[in-house]
């Protein structure tokens, strides 16, 4: 378990800050011996054709419930000190961050697979949709077996 | 038994609404999820497609991803939603 009050989930319309958010898990702590982090951005290319933006909703509700339910198996399967998760909702443009998972622990050990886990599980499992706007119109993006894939590999 | 059912993404443009209370016809206390999609896949139309036997779509109930055999408890909420594609 992550202690109460020791991980961080937002889902949020505006952009956030990767260097702020490491800081304030650093803050006044001294037994945190690495974090790992990973930010998703908006890309300009999708699927063979040019995405001026995109646009992603959610379940409100059960967004939170679902992230906050992967943090906590990342933490029975890894010692974790603290996480933060942070994802975007709304209109987005190519460039723009969508995503930050940022994991600390005493070890990177833990950190770097616990960030990868969450990411992951985040993919196949919370309640997110994007839908792109192209030069041929508007599209909902399809789910990618690979993300399955990627996400199965944690449970063999 | 009373739902209220949540659509999202392309499912809410498709059938052209966000939510809606249905009355999940002949309902015993083993009703289950598959019995509600049933029921709504017998409207035609876009319902019938999205819904159809092998198309990609997820159920929540209560705000759990479950399996279609999942019971329904009364007055659940029951969310209808193409895979997810967050992240």
């Amino acid at each position: 378990m992550v202690k109460a009050g020791l991980m961080k989930i937002v889902v949020q319309t505006e952009a956030f800050d990767l260097g702020a958010e490491v800081d304030a898990m650093r803050n006044g702590r001294t037994d945190i011996g690495a974090i790992a982090s990973f930010v998703g951005l908006a890309r300009d290319m999708n699927e063979g054709s040019g995405v001026q933006a995109m646009t992603l909703e959610h379940y409100p509700g059960m967004t939170e419930k679902a992230l906050a339910a992967l943090v906590e198996e990342a933490a029975t399967r890894w010692a974790l000190l603290d996480v933060t998760v942070i994802h975007r909702v709304g209109r987005l443009l190519p460039g723009d961050p969508i995503v930050l998972v940022a994991v600390a622990s005493s070890h990177r050990g833990a950190a770097f697979a616990a960030c990868e886990y969450i990411m992951d599980a985040l993919k196949t499992r919370a309640p997110f949709w994007k839908k792109e706007e192209t030069p041929e119109g508007e599209r909902w993006v399809d789910a990618r077996v690979s993300d399955d894939a990627a996400a199965a590999r944690w449970s063999a | 038994m009373m739902l209220r059912v949540l659509y999202f993404a392309r499912l809410r443009e498709r059938f052209g609404l966000a939510e809606e209370n249905v009355d999940l016809a002949g309902a015993t206390a083993t009703a289950t999820a598959a019995d509600l999609v049933a029921q709504l896949r017998a409207r035609g139309g876009a319902w019938a497609e999205e819904l159809a036997a092998g198309r990609a779509f997820r159920v929540a109930v209560n705000q759990d991803i479950v399996m279609l055999d999942a019971v329904l408890p009364e007055h659940a909420e029951v969310a209808i939603f193409p895979p997810v594609t967050g992240g």
